[in-house]
């Protein structure tokens, strides 16, 4: 694994990734997901919402790690909160 | 009636999951670790976020994204609105219809290496025919000096390139129109443009959107074309993003920024496909709830 040069915060960040991925598949089994209309202008499914809500915070990071002075943190915290009112509303 | 779920098929594309692993989603993986620390041989540190920081503000990253959005947003108005007209114009059977596909389809069978080649002996202002016929009209034609000409010539040479693509989708989404909607136009006395505008161009937008998806991601990556043309040349006038890229990870070695990079350039595309294929299944909800609404 040496070739993948593994740094703790990129392998946190996938494993996160991974136990969402891996939780949405339990989540899928237990209740599956019903396509619905939310605030977006498309119907989605939960699933959708996830990854409409992982690419948009991407783009919150890059954008306040670009442009601004202020901390990563507060851009995780800002995205997690999007995800949140994404799944429920979105 | 109870429907059984079963989800045994998923196995089967279980050898297709460990293929796109080890070609997409472990490099993808590794170009995340990259993009976090600085690589110095077999030394690396973890330096954080310095390198989006970096690159966000970086003017030469900055100007060639933009050159980027230029050629693609170009090159589409023009290959579109052109690839439709040749479709239209195109014969529609007997073997007139096959010999203009197959001159139609010549310039998407050339490697793009090739293209390139093949443009730059075209556009040399002593023995090309194009150089060399601009300049007995009068025109000082340089794509090495001169970037304005530069630019022209690289259009010019992706639309030679790239239209018959959009014709030929154009041309089998026409031929799917049923003769019955002629028929009820000439009826009505439809013109040729009511035609175009009420039967044509809305049974073309499938085949529309793919064509552009698929332009819009092609051109986003081009690379070999203006390299052997130009060389992304004059100065960097017609230096897009892959060779940007390119120029930074192997030219220089900088993995670190270039991977930060990547990952960027990855994002834009991924956001611009994710909303065309959202558009595409949307339209064709649409289309099954109305065929299923007019039954």
């Amino acid at each position: 694994m040496q070739w993948m040069v593994w740094t703790l915060p990129t392998a946190i960040f996938f494993s996160t990734i991974a136990s969402i991925l891996a939780g949405m598949t339990v989540w899928q089994l237990i209740s599956p997901t019903v396509e619905r209309k939310g605030f977006l202008p498309i119907a989605t499914t939960r699933g959708d919402r996830l990854f409409i809500g992982l690419l948009t915070s991407a783009y919150i990071h890059l954008a306040i790690v670009g442009f601004t002075d202020i901390s990563l943190w507060f851009a995780l915290g800002i995205s997690i909160l999007w995800m949140v009112i994404l799944m429920r509303w979105g | 009636m109870n429907k059984v779920e079963n989800n045994k098929a998923w196995f089967l594309v279980l050898p297709m999951l460990v293929l796109v692993a080890f070609s997409a989603i472990i490099p993808l993986m590794t170009v995340v670790n990259y993009s976090v620390q600085d690589i110095l041989g077999r030394s690396a540190f973890f330096v954080g976020s310095e390198w989006f920081v970096q690159t966000l503000n970086d003017s030469r990253l900055q100007s060639a994204l933009m050159r980027q959005f230029a050629f693609s947003f170009t090159i589409l108005a023009i290959q579109v609105p052109l690839g439709i007209a040749i479709a239209l114009l195109m014969p529609k059977k007997g073997w007139q219809a096959s010999a203009v596909l197959i001159l139609i389809t010549l310039p998407l069978l050339v490697p793009w290496n090739v293209v390139g080649s093949m443009w730059q002996i075209f556009t040399r202002g002593d023995i090309g025919l194009m150089g060399y016929g601009i300049r007995q009209l009068g025109y000082p034609y340089n794509i090495t000096r001169n970037a304005t000409d530069a630019w022209v010539t690289i259009i010019i040479m992706d639309v030679w390139h790239w239209t018959p693509l959009i014709a030929l989708l154009c041309y089998s989404g026409l031929r799917a129109i049923p003769e019955a909607y002629y028929q009820a136009a000439r009826i009505d006395r439809a013109s040729k443009w009511a035609v175009f505008r009420y039967i044509q161009l809305p049974k073309l937008t499938n085949v529309l959107v793919i064509g552009v998806l698929l332009r819009f991601m092609h051109s986003f990556m081009i690379y070999a074309e203006p390299f052997v043309l130009t060389g992304g040349g004059p100065g960097s006038s017609t230096t897009f993003l892959s060779q940007t890229l390119a120029t930074m990870a192997i030219g220089q070695q900088d993995l670190g920024p270039s991977a930060a990079f990547s990952i960027i350039y990855f994002l834009i595309i991924l956001a611009v496909s994710y909303v065309f294929y959202v558009t595409i299944m949307n339209m064709q909800k649409d289309k099954a709830e109305n065929n299923a609404g007019g039954a």
